[in-house]
């Protein structure tokens, strides 16, 4: 089971050590962890992606809100949030496979950020299965790399992750 | 108002202010500026000779008192020196204050003269800790160090000092408290408190199971108070003995793998575990699928993370033991006595600890009773092995600030500079370290501080020639191959390492002088080594083997005098030999 947390955070040094230490420590997996500034200045957003049973995740948001620099932990529910990720990908392009290419990337909603004569840089954001799927069908004309920034996520409506 | 002094001075003053009376540590380049600090402050500072005792004196005052205890090492090897009385605190929740020396910050990262990454290495063996960067941050640091440090689940927090933050000149404030990510929650939730209070009037079968929370909450009186309300049979874990005193007819001793029988049955028996300020720890439950099957557990505990973590419960309570237990004394009323009540006390008869006394050999379990009969009061500390079980076994404890033992962490070499600690402490107490051959001479230098210091704290060596509860489980489950377990007679002699320290060493090789030489080192005012020749061959028994169930606890069979001789064979042969000797 997969399941996605919002982690307020002090911003200081060495918190993301601290959780990343925790995680390692008491052998729970982290899929993704992305981490970003906040409204707030003194505080950071991460939202981390683990897998495991309930058990697991209880024990995960116990040990997280035991830490002194975390202020608040918070489960985001999938079918109540919205969830997005932001992937480049640099991919061989020649003249024959360009506009192949370049319909992949309409389909998909994506951007074409860099071309040169044997590549192009595509910027494609979405949920993990989007970003998951347009990879795939690059994989045809051959990736050269990929950097993906992990999961951010939000829940709809008013409620809000805060402080 | 405010006040401009030095980085050093304002530590010295939040130290003052956060009520510390005593500090332990040892000097270095980095700290010069503090430890000038230190001479002319009021604040007492023993030094040691080697970090690792300053740490453990501070858990063992921390231990000994309930305040936060407080040891200062320098840059480098003495803060690395630390670790192991940190980590050992921290398994066992006590209240401390590590400061630690550092280059200065213009040098940190670059692998400078004696700079090692101690907040790195201290990370998951400290509630928190910091690194101060700027003088004017130190008043808060500490305040709130202090303050996490002692409050909700206690634990050691660590603070690394670079030392132009020492130098530096700040203006002298003192700030409130306020940190948004830790509130620890102290307040039981009423509801669970009835759901936990009506559980405990339908049990039939019901044990309260104890751990070092009720000692950290000070919480003895109303864990009393309620087991005789509600007639119920209480036993503790290492870390909670003498939250409930052992002579008490609902005392149950301690649990688990060198429990009592008679705990172990009534947790297996029982329909309903009361679990206060304990963790389920392995060495306790033994196999964990099958801990109490018949009960419904109702788990106290200030930490939230506790609860579910090894056993799953039906009644949490996250909050303070005394707290919680204040509650549970509003909700119940009183319950006589029941069947239950036969039962466990039946069992009490039919299954005490025992050992079998010998007129030649000295037994360490009498000593311990020995001890126990002479210095009934005394605060115990112990190393760790068979002396530490035998301590917990055969000592009546009461009180429980006054039984001192590495639990979680096991560390040999804590219960001597412990025991310093606590006597600095507690100076009107006795204090006597229940030791084994192996774990003094992991921190015997000590007996320097002691003696330097004029701390006259008391060491009783179960000296067994061996390694004994390492090589207790080689001859139960190595087919006797006492890999690197037998010291024989190698070690030092104890008697004359104590004078060479300038302290008083005493021994007894017979039955007949262990009481004479307890007597006569209760009667000394100074540090005292006791060198007790014990039978080697004497097991910890009962035990619950790993693996098995609370239920499966097995009496060890009673050494006889064949296998002592042998052991005694092999300690004169020396080394080499044992190891090509088969079936001994
Ligand atoms: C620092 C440390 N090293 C190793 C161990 C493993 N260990 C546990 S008990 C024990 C034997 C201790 O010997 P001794 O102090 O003579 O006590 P005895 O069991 O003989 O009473 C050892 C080596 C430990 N607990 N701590
Ligand atoms: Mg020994």
């Amino acid at each position: 089971m997969k399941h996605t947390i919002a982690v307020i955070v002090e911003n200081k040094a060495g918190v993301l050590t601290r959780i990343a230490g925790l995680f390692s420590r008491r052998s729970f997996n982290i899929d993704s962890l992305s981490v970003g500034a906040t409204e707030n200045p003194d505080y950071s957003r991460m939202t981390i992606t683990v897998h495991g049973d309930r058990d697991v995740l209880e024990q995960v948001i116990k040990q997280l809100s035991k830490l002194i620099n975390v202020i608040r932990v918070s489960e985001l529910d999938p079918s109540e949030s919205i969830e997005r990720e932001l992937a480049i990908i640099k991919v061989n392009a020649d003249k024959e496979s360009r506009s192949e290419i370049m319909q992949i990337v309409n389909i998909f909603r994506a951007k074409i950020i860099d071309v040169s004569h044997r590549s192009m840089i595509i910027e494609v954001t979405g949920d993990e299965e989007k970003i998951d799927a347009i990879v795939q069908l690059l994989r045809q004309f051959g990736i050269k790399e990929i950097a993906r920034t992990g999961k951010v996520s939000m829940v709809r409506g008013a409620r809000v992750v805060k402080a | 108002m405010s006040q401009k002094m030095t980085g050093a001075q304002a530590v010295l003053e939040s130290l003052k202010r956060e009520g510390v009376d005593v500090v332990f540590g040892l000097p270095g380049g980095v700290l010069l500026p503090l430890y000038d600090a230190i001479y002319q402050s009021d604040i007492r500072h023993i030094l040691v000779r080697h970090e690792q005792g300053a740490a453990h004196m501070a858990d063992g005052y921390a231990r000994a008192t309930g305040k936060v205890g407080v040891c200062i090492a320098t840059s480098g090897p003495g803060a690395t020196n630390l670790v192991t009385g940190i980590a050992n605190a921290y398994m066992d929740s006590v209240p401390m204050v590590a400061i630690t020396g550092q280059v200065n910050t213009w040098l940190i990262g670059k692998d400078a003269f004696q700079e090692a990454d101690i907040t790195g290495i201290t990370l998951p063996i400290t509630k928190h800790n910091y690194l101060l960067r700027s003088a004017k941050d130190i008043t808060r640091v500490f305040r709130e160090a202090f303050y996490i440090a002692r409050t909700g689940r206690p634990g050691p927090v660590l603070i690394d000092l670079p030392r132009d933050v020492t130098v530096d000149e700040v203006e002298f404030t003192w700030p409130q408290v306020d940190m948004p990510g830790y509130r620890p929650s102290v307040k039981a939730h009423e509801m669970q408190i009835k759901k936990a209070a009506k559980a405990l009037m339908e049990a039939e079968r019901p044990v309260i199971y104890v751990g070092g929370g009720v000692k950290y909450a000070a919480a003895h009186g109303e864990l009393i108070e309620l087991a005789t309300k509600i007639n119920a049979p209480v036993t503790t874990t290492l870390m909670g003995i003498g939250c409930f005193p052992e002579d008490h007819p609902l005392s149950l001793g301690m649990l688990g793998m060198h429990g009592t029988k008679y705990a172990n049955y009534a947790i297996q028996e029982s329909d309903l575990i009361l679990a206060i300020g304990a963790r389920f720890d392995d060495r306790v439950t033994g196999k964990i699928s099958s801990f109490a099957p018949r009960a419904k557990i109702v788990h106290i505990d200030v930490d939230p993370a506790e609860v579910g973590k090894n056993v799953r419960v039906d009644i949490p309570v996250v909050g303070d033991a005394k707290n919680a237990l204040q509650g549970l004394l509003k909700e119940v009323s009183p319950k006589g006595r029941s069947v239950w009540n036969e039962k466990t006390e039946a069992w009490k008869k039919e299954y005490p600890l025992r050992y079998i006394p010998n007129d030649n050999v000295i037994k360490p379990q009498y000593v311990i009773e020995k001890l126990c009969e002479i210095a009934p009061d005394a605060i115990i500390t112990t190393e760790v092995g068979q002396n530490q079980m035998w301590a917990a076994q055969f000592f009546v404890h009461k009180d429980p600030q006054k039984f001192i033992s590495s639990g979680g962490l096991g560390t040999m070499g804590y219960g001597f500079p412990a025991a310093i600690g606590a006597k600095i402490g507690r100076p009107e107490c006795d204090v006597i370290d229940v030791a084994g051959d192996g774990s003094f001479l992991m921190n015997s230098q000590e007996l320097a501080t002691a003696v330097v210091n004029e701390i006259p704290v008391k060491v009783a060596v179960l000296n067994n020639g061996c390694l004994g509860m390492v090589r207790q489980w080689q001859e139960l489950f190595f087919e006797k191959r006492y890999s690197a377990t037998i010291l024989g007679r190698t070690s030092p002699d104890f008697v004359k390492l104590a004078e060479a320290y300038g302290a008083v060493g005493l021994r007894a090789t017979k039955p007949s002088e262990v009481e004479s030489v307890i007597r006569t080192a209760m009667a000394t005012d100074r540090p005292v080594v006791m060198d007790f020749i014990v039978n080697p061959a004497e097991k910890v028994s009962p035990m619950v083997p790993a693996g098995a169930t609370l239920g499966e606890i097995l009496d060890l069979e009673w050494c006889d005098d064949a296998q002592s001789c042998h052991l005694e064979k092999i300690y004169a042969k020396g080394r080499k030999d044992i190891l090509g000797l088969e079936g001994f």
